[in-house]
């Protein structure tokens, strides 16, 4: 139990704090602008042009595909050494969290646009409502339920996926985490699993009512 | 009509972007302000466009600080005190570096396999991160003159302290995979039984444990360990050959390169590295150790 007296030495949990803050900043910024991004790639999606579904198709794969560790190291060392774009650590990651949940998040918009029913379509029109009308209050809301918990969990995946942010040398919440176990390494040997243990517990705080959020907007919205 | 009803959620959708991306430049420095040193994010998120080509000493003076990536959690080589700064041995030389270029150090916490890309990307201007020359990194980046020097040390009980690499015959050896110990040991005495760990902590667990007579690594790792464990002594403590530690700067970047030399040698002199010793490694390593088997001065062995 010794190694539970790190957490009251002074500056550990602030700086923790600190570091988290860096994560819930990263996180917070990527995913708001994922959504306008999400937005508009799913709405291009839905586009009947086959030139924009084919770039759509590309874009949505390609990121996928690729781990987003390898977009990470190509956004801060590869573009600084093809063209002298030297973004620092903390926007390539937005940039890459945003390209991917951007991806992410425009594929549950096509998803959820597309599994409304014609029939809504025209219901709307019969009753004489305008296009616009249509959308805005029946089909926008229709959409939405079917978009929200998702968005909420794929939020959460980003928040998780912030801790990559630490390869690229961002000091973020692991990072002053494995500072300062070594920091007290002599003095507190099993410092670890304490440090991992609070970091755990930061990550589950952030992500928890995320999760709760989905959840019951996923209850509330089953009988509709 | 679906392409006009398109066509405004379009517009509706890009205004929102527009807005947001607004939003997010204004709040751009957000995290900075708030990591321990300011490390490697002050710039504007993405505004930084300095080509890959390394600051001249001019630019890095014009700018006021120094570049300099050093790791942050290797105590006590680099590494972040309880206050949240920089320290260790090669911060100290990074200070006294910034310290007479005029300017002041901004430190990148880097891991180890960055160190190369930090440069070639000219993220820094000068890596200060226990970086061992090898000659496949000389390919890629350009080292300045030696500051440190790393060979292999044995750590074996009091109780029997092995104090040359003969005794070692017929006896149980303890290292970690994948270091330069395993390939030494294999290769130069093969009768000496080597019992191999993935991890260091069991590699040290096994030597508390008695399932071997020695452990062998780097000697700078098992000096600060035998400190730290009563009842070890590092009978041996330069064995192998000897891996120099120096500055790196960019490939090409002789500018910098010469100062680095330059300040090596004339820190040498006064033994800056000596002080350098005796203020981080010496708390760590204790008296017992002869600055001399790890310190480089004036850049020669």
């Amino acid at each position: 139990m010794q190694g539970a007296e790190i957490l009251l030495q002074p500056g550990v949990f602030p700086r923790l704090l600190q570091g988290l803050w860096v994560t819930v900043w990263i996180a917070g910024v990527s995913v708001g602008l994922s959504v306008p991004v999400g937005l508009l790639v799913g709405w291009l999606m839905t586009l009947r042009n086959p030139l924009i579904r084919i770039l759509m198709r590309i874009y949505l794969d390609f990121i996928r595909i690729m781990p987003q560790l390898a977009l990470l190291f190509i956004a801060f060392y590869g573009f600084a050494q093809a063209w002298g774009w030297n973004l620092d650590a903390t926007g390539a990651c937005v940039l890459v969290f945003v390209l991917w949940g951007g991806a992410e998040l425009g594929d549950l918009v096509r998803g959820a646009l597309e599994s409304i029913p014609k029939s809504q379509y025209e219901s709307a029109y019969v009753l004489g409502l305008s296009p616009w009308q249509t959308f805005s209050r029946v089909i926008l809301p229709q959409a939405v339920r079917r978009l929200l918990p998702a968005s909420v969990n794929l939020a959460t995946r980003i928040v998780k996926t912030t801790s990559l942010a630490v390869l690229l040398g961002v000091v973020e919440v692991i990072k002053v985490g494995q500072q300062i176990i070594d920091a007290h390494r002599f003095e507190f040997p099993t410092a670890t699993l304490w440090i991992y243990g609070v970091i755990f517990f930061m990550y589950f705080i952030v992500c928890w009512p995320l999760s709760i959020v989905a959840r019951r907007l996923e209850k509330r919205w089953a009988h509709d | 009509m679906t392409t006009k009803l398109f066509g405004r959620a379009a517009r509706a959708i890009v205004a929102a972007g527009a807005a947001l991306t607004m939003l997010v430049s204004v709040a751009a420095c957000g995290p900075s302000a708030s990591t321990p040193s300011e490390a490697g994010d002050t710039a504007s998120a993405s505004g930084n466009t300095s080509a890959t080509k390394a600051r001249s000493l001019d630019e890095i003076k014009k700018s006021g600080e120094l570049k300099v990536a050093v790791f942050s959690d290797k105590a006590p080589f680099g590494y972040v005190d309880k206050d949240g700064k920089y320290q260790g041995y090669d911060v100290y030389f990074a200070e006294q570096l910034a310290k007479d270029l005029g300017v002041t150090p901004k430190y990148t916490s880097v891991d180890p396999a960055a160190r190369v890309d930090v440069l070639t990307s000219n993220k820094v201007d000068l890596v200060l991160a226990n970086f061992t020359v090898t000659d496949e990194r000389a390919q890629k980046v350009d080292f300045a003159k030696p500051y440190m020097k790393v060979a292999l040390g044995v750590v074996s009980p009091d109780s029997k302290v092995i104090k040359n690499v003969d005794e070692l015959k017929g006896k149980t050896l303890i290292i970690a995979k994948g270091t330069t110990a395993e390939t030494y040991f294999g290769t130069n005495y093969p009768d000496v039984k080597l019992q191999k760990y993935d991890q260091y902590a069991d590699a040290y667990n096994a030597l508390l444990d008695g399932r071997g007579d020695a452990f062998s690594t780097d000697n700078t790792e098992v000096l600060a360990w035998a400190k730290a464990n009563k009842g070890f002594t590092v009978g041996i403590t330069k064995l192998g050959d000897e891996d120099t530690i120096a500055p790196a700067v960019q490939k090409g970047n002789t500018e910098l390169l010469n100062f680095v030399n330059d300040e090596i040698v004339k820190l040498g002199k006064d033994k800056f590295f000596h002080k350098d010793y005796q203020q981080t490694l010496e708390p760590v390593y204790g008296d017992e150790v002869n600055p001399d088997d790890i310190v480089v001065e004036g850049g020669e062995l």
